[in-house]
């Protein structure tokens, strides 16, 4: 997908060094880091602001697909609920400890990527999309029949044990800083991935592909590395709200969060490092202050988000400011 | 001869034939979907949720209106053909300089879009749809009992796809909507009002859609979510069929619903996942799918 990042006629695009953009680079994620240091003392719900990172992290690992390397993954909810419910089981029924649990979270997501990636990859475009989309299904009904999942109940009650043996968890404002602290270590993971040499090559792929391939490149290679690092933090982020809710159900798997995940990136802003941060954000908060308000309506908001989203604001909220502000500049 | 592999012949055979009525309707919905794709350039993911509304309104206009299944028959698709001109004049016409992908992401909100509304409306517990009068019963072949509803779906379903195949093969609007896959500027050159038919083909999609929903209707439960559950298996079927080829994909549609229903008798715990599975062993021998081509 490239219309957010193609420049268009009328706004060049510039060296993303040169005129550090007020929101972007670290002036606005310093901003962003200091809130969500005070966000439990400021009277933000911790349970929510967990949750609400944990989909944070899930949207810029999709981000670093789609915004950087211009795959649309239409079935990253598989990662995440595969990852969700193994971490689950691991912790609760074998005992494990949650950061064995968060890296067999992760793990399990990487090796499915790399199984789903490879399938997946043979395909460009749009076939892309219904490929993971359907691969994603295969792991949805694999979760509603396998036995140690629980089928429609899900996985309850998973305790957060001790982190490292030491720590206890259980404690939501503890918890909340090993959230923050995974959020901020995968944030500036991904900022030194798209950074590197390897994450330039990976948008020279998304710019254009047989360039890319006569170049010399082996574009199959660079995707499916791609594809296996993000879902192996789709993984993490699984993993890690499966200890924050202390369930895995689903809703985990299921298609409509795969979706639910594209809208957060689009209307962040997709190839941009706030966006799906910032997204999440949006689309959790507003899914908790709707909830009980509105019912089954809130599918129909979604919807019309996203509807709104692709005929009108394909540069979502952080495109849209940066596009602003490089307007503001050029007078 | 009363078993096969240990499987008693009635229930192989009532199977085979449930697996033919899915993959009648598999076989429709690809079909719509590839001749949209053909020349609007959009994956349709609200495929689904038109095929859900032409069940509803099968439903709701014998339920409030008293209306039979025939009229149904022939008032859902011109009903849903309706929405799909809505939806094309007002929202898909300004996508098609854009990368496909928006294609898929606004028909996706569509869908849920269109799923909310009717779970809001009528619950998520299904809704019956009795068998039209004409079509009760079952035939008694000696070999197996034939219930006539199933095999009515199977016989209008295929006529339906052969029709459509032959429309778009073989008479001179099929050439004209094909050259316009090819190349619109040209075909518009020639005098022919390309926005139109381009709103007349999602139209015709659309209502094929809505068919599929109202054959569907006596065999299922109408429920809010049957058409995502079921769009996803018609995108595999149409990787695995490649979106090359009309006939390709009925023949694909059709045989993957059998195969489905064979699955259902001899390991059922695989016949949700069956179709995925093939997907992917079509993907790593032949990429561009059974009957597409390579670019």
């Amino acid at each position: 997908m490239s219309v957010a990042t193609t420049p268009s006629s009328t706004t060049p695009r510039r060296p993303m060094k040169t005129n550090l953009p007020m929101f972007t680079g670290p002036r606005l994620w310093a901003a962003l880091f200091v809130l969500l240091l005070v966000a439990p003392f400021i009277g933000l719900y911790p349970v929510f602001m967990m949750k609400a990172m944990c989909f944070a992290i899930f949207a810029c690992a999709f981000n670093l697909l789609l915004g950087y390397t211009g795959l649309l993954s239409f079935g990253h909810a598989a990662f995440m609920g595969a990852a969700a419910y193994a971490t689950g089981w691991l912790v609760r029924s074998a005992n494990w400890s949650p950061e064995l649990g968060l890296v067999a979270g992760m793990a399990l997501g990487a090796a499915l990527g790399l199984v789903v990636g490879l399938i997946a990859i043979r395909r460009q475009g749009i076939y892309f999309a219904m490929i993971t989309l359907a691969m994603a299904q295969m792991v949805y009904f694999v979760c509603l029949q396998a036995p140690f999942t629980g089928g429609e109940d899900g996985l309850q009650g998973v305790p957060r044990g001790k982190l490292f043996g030491l720590i206890p968890l259980g404690n939501d404002l503890t918890m909340y800083f090993v959230v923050l602290a995974v959020f901020a270590a995968v944030f500036l993971a991904i900022v030194r991935i798209v950074h590197s040499p390897y994450g330039q090559v990976l948008k020279a792929i998304r710019e254009n592909e047989p360039r890319a391939i006569s170049l010399g490149y082996d574009v199959d290679r660079y995707k499916l590395l791609a594809f296996v690092l993000s879902t192996a933090i789709a993984g993490l982020a699984g993993s890690l709200k499966t200890l924050v809710l202390g369930f895995a159900t689903l809703s985990d798997v299921h298609w409509s969060l795969s979706g639910e995940v594209v809208l957060m990136t689009l209307l962040g802003g997709m190839g941009t490092f706030a966006g799906p941060v910032i997204g999440a954000f949006t689309i959790i908060g507003l899914q908790n202050f709707l909830a009980d308000r509105v019912g089954s309506w809130i599918t129909v908001v979604i919807g019309s988000i996203f509807v709104v989203c692709v005929i009108a604001f394909r540069k979502g909220i952080v495109g849209e400011l940066l596009a602003w502000q490089q307007r503001r500049q050029a007078r | 001869m009363d078993d096969i592999f240990g499987i008693p012949v009635q229930a192989l055979l009532g199977q085979l034939l449930l697996g033919l009525v899915n993959g009648s309707f598999y076989a429709m919905l690809s079909l719509g979907l590839a001749v949209i794709f053909g020349l609007l350039g959009i994956v349709n993911f609200a495929h689904g949720a038109l095929y859900m509304i032409g069940a509803y309104v099968a439903w709701l206009s014998l339920e409030k209106f008293g209306l039979n299944y025939w009229v149904a028959l022939g008032l859902s698709p011109l009903i849903v053909g309706g929405l799909g001109v809505l939806i094309e004049r007002t929202l898909l016409r300004h996508l098609y300089k854009l990368d496909p992908l928006y294609g898929l992401l606004l028909t996706f909100g569509l869908a849920l879009i269109a799923e909310g509304v009717f779970r809001e409306q009528f619950g998520v517990s299904g809704q019956q749809y009795p068998v039209p009068e004409l079509l009760q019963g079952a035939t008694d072949l000696g070999f197996m009992v034939l219930p006539n509803y199933r095999a009515w779906v199977v016989a209008a379903s295929l006529v339906v796809c052969l029709g459509t195949w032959f429309l778009v093969e073989k008479t001179r609007l099929g050439s004209t909507l094909r050259a316009g896959t090819e190349n619109p500027a040209l075909v518009q050159a020639f005098g022919i009002n390309v926005p139109v038919m381009v709103t007349l083909t999602y139209a015709a999609g659309a209502a094929l859609a809505a068919l599929a929903g109202v054959l569907a209707a006596p065999v299922i439960q109408i429920t809010p979510l049957m058409g995502s559950n079921l769009i996803i298996v018609v995108f595999a079927v149409v990787v695995i069929g490649g979106m090359g080829s009309i006939l390709g994909s009925i023949l694909t549609g059709v045989v993957l619903g059998v195969i489905e229903g064979l699955t259902k008798v001899f390991y059922p715990e695989a016949s949700n996942i069956v179709v995925f599975v093939i997907m992917a062993i079509v993907l790593m021998i032949r990429p561009a799918g059974l009957f597409g081509k390579e670019k």
